[in-house]
């Protein structure tokens, strides 16, 4: 039984991958699992692709450095370019088909095209496409229920942003249930 | 026990200084140690201490040499460019017996080179990257809670010997994130710091920080007692981590992340039948000399893998003594090793494809 999720998560500064990677880090912290997270960075951040590898594990995690992903979302099509090819036979390939022009060409994954920002758009605010995402990352992989990833969300939204809160859920179901 | 928290290493670092009673911070920015004065620029206010942005690393090293003088617990963190520049200011430390904590979340190099993750600022840390005769304890943490623990040994290690402690990192270290937990800091039982020039009130002798000496028996005399003190943290402060090694044919040897990434490698040869252990030195200065020693018995061969050229393989090598061959892997300029690259190495050895 493979107990170890390797997700890479890709696309352009500013689309909330970091943040979407913490969150299920977040996550599978409070679920008592072994995580890492392990962000791309440098100039590459500033409008360019940022991505970052989250690991959640039953046992110690080794390199946090993902070589061959189990799970990927890429926001992006430079993301789906450079990274399709890595994810492991089986894996999971998550795309914004929003965003991006092209379908997943590999047929020995699970490959879910989902117009995250156009679903994000319609229910208000385009920039939580990562929301949906993550919601459907954890409906197909099972990395955390929905009720932990909802009170991790309640612990790393800040203070200040609190009002975006139940928008953040939102999306998340969207995704779940989509 | 302490709630689990999410934290990058760099901001962990800055909170276990804290907490170990640091109360001066005094750096210059560079990627990837950033997070280290923002979170200080934060902190250090709340705490009534202080944070200071220097004008420069030189600036910063000579600001913490003075606050060590005076006593306080400081720290200063910079990466590998930035820790070049700092040299002759911890030489000065050094030569004044001051204490302090300097962090160094080591980038690619030489030169400005590059802001990705490396170990090739091992010789520089280990060896005496400035003048004169000395050694720095180097702690080599190799991950975010094991940076907590360490930091805040290292202000004990400093003022129990009063000398400079390095922490070790590399961008990688610094910018990931796990859950950490902070510990109630207990400390060591430590000697008054009767040296310190914290004003005589009139009612005693003044104290001098000073490394300049002229007369050349003077200068021997406090080197070789630096020395003494030194063999003292060789017997007492050596830390390693050994796995696997009792039955291992091909002993892999990493420090910091890459132990991680060796350790994952060491589970696939494993998984494939090919009997790998690991030894992981903590404390790259005092080395763990005798595991290797003992180890050499039993292993057929040693593999040192390094985010560089080659560095931390030559003291295995002094530590291994010529008793069984020792083999090297790395890359560098920022390249990370991958734990299948390692585990090709490991096969090149065992058929024999591979020379030391």
């Amino acid at each position: 039984m493979n107990c170890t999720h390797e997700i890479v998560m890709a696309g352009f500064g500013g689309q909330g991958i970091m943040f979407a990677g913490k969150l299920v880090s977040y996550a599978g912290m409070l679920a008592g699992k072994e995580i890492s997270w392990l962000p791309s960075y440098g100039p590459e951040m500033r409008g360019g692709t940022a991505n970052c590898h989250v690991i959640v594990s039953d046992e110690q995690i080794g390199s946090p450095i993902i070589t061959n992903p189990t799970a990927l979302i890429a926001m992006n099509r430079p993301s789906l370019d450079k990274f399709e090819d890595t994810v492991v036979p089986g894996g999971l390939i998550l795309t914004d088909s929003s965003l991006i022009n092209r379908s997943v060409k590999r047929k020995d994954v699970v490959a879910i095209e989902i117009p995250a920002t156009q679903h994000a758009i319609d229910l208000g605010e385009g920039k939580l496409a990562n929301m949906v995402l993550v919601g459907r990352l954890i409906r197909e992989t099972g990395i955390v229920s929905l009720d932990i990833l909802k009170e991790a969300l309640k612990k790393i939204v800040p203070a200040r942003k609190q009002e975006l809160l139940e928008m953040n859920i939102k999306m998340i179901e969207l995704g779940y249930n989509g | 026990m302490s709630e689990k928290v999410l934290m990058k290493g760099n901001e962990a670092v800055a909170e276990a200084a804290i907490q170990a009673g640091c109360r001066y911070f005094f750096g210059y920015p560079i990627t990837p140690q950033n997070e280290i004065p923002e979170y200080m620029a934060k902190r250090m206010p709340k705490v009534n201490g202080v944070y200071l942005q220097a004008e420069s690393e030189v600036a910063a090293i000579n600001m913490v040499y003075g606050a060590a003088g005076a006593g306080a617990r400081v720290m200063t963190s910079s990466s590998s460019p930035g820790i070049s520049l700092k040299q002759e200011g911890i030489s000065y430390l050094v030569g004044s017996d001051l204490p302090c904590v300097i962090v160094n979340m080591v980038r690619g190099g030489p030169g400005l080179g590059g802001i990705q993750p490396a170990q090739s600022d091992y010789f520089q840390a280990v060896k005496g990257g400035a003048h004169g005769d000395y050694y720095l304890v180097v702690l080599a943490p190799s991950s975010v809670q094991e940076a907590v623990d360490l930091t805040m040994e290292a202000f004990d290690i400093a003022d129990m010997y009063r000398t400079p402690v390095i922490i070790l990192g590399d961008g990688m270290l610094g910018q990931m994130m796990e859950p950490v937990q902070f510990h109630q800091y207990k400390g060591r039982n430590l000697p008054a710091k009767d040296w310190a020039t914290t004003g005589t009130n009139n009612s005693r002798k003044r104290n001098i920080i000073n490394s300049l000496f002229i007369d050349p028996q003077e200068l021997e005399n406090l080197n070789i007692e630096r020395f003494n003190r030194y063999k003292q943290i060789q017997e007492k402060e050596v830390k390693f981590e050994s796995v696997n090694c009792e039955d291992a044919d091909v002993v892999l040897v990493a420090y910091g992340t890459t132990a991680r990434v060796a350790k994952s490698a060491m589970s696939r040869a494993r998984a494939e039948g090919l009997k790998v252990g690991l030894i992981r030195p903590i404390t790259l200065w005092p080395f763990p000399v005798q595991v290797f020693q003992q180890v050499a018995r039993t292993a057929k061969a040693f593999l040192a893998v390094e985010m560089s050229m080659g560095q931390m393989v030559e003291d295995v090598r002094l530590a291994v003594n010529g008793l069984k061959p020792v083999y090297f892997y790395g890359r560098t300029g920022g390249m990370v090793l991958t734990p299948m690259a390692i585990v090709e190495e490991i096969k090149k050895i065992s058929g024999g494809e591979k020379n030391d």
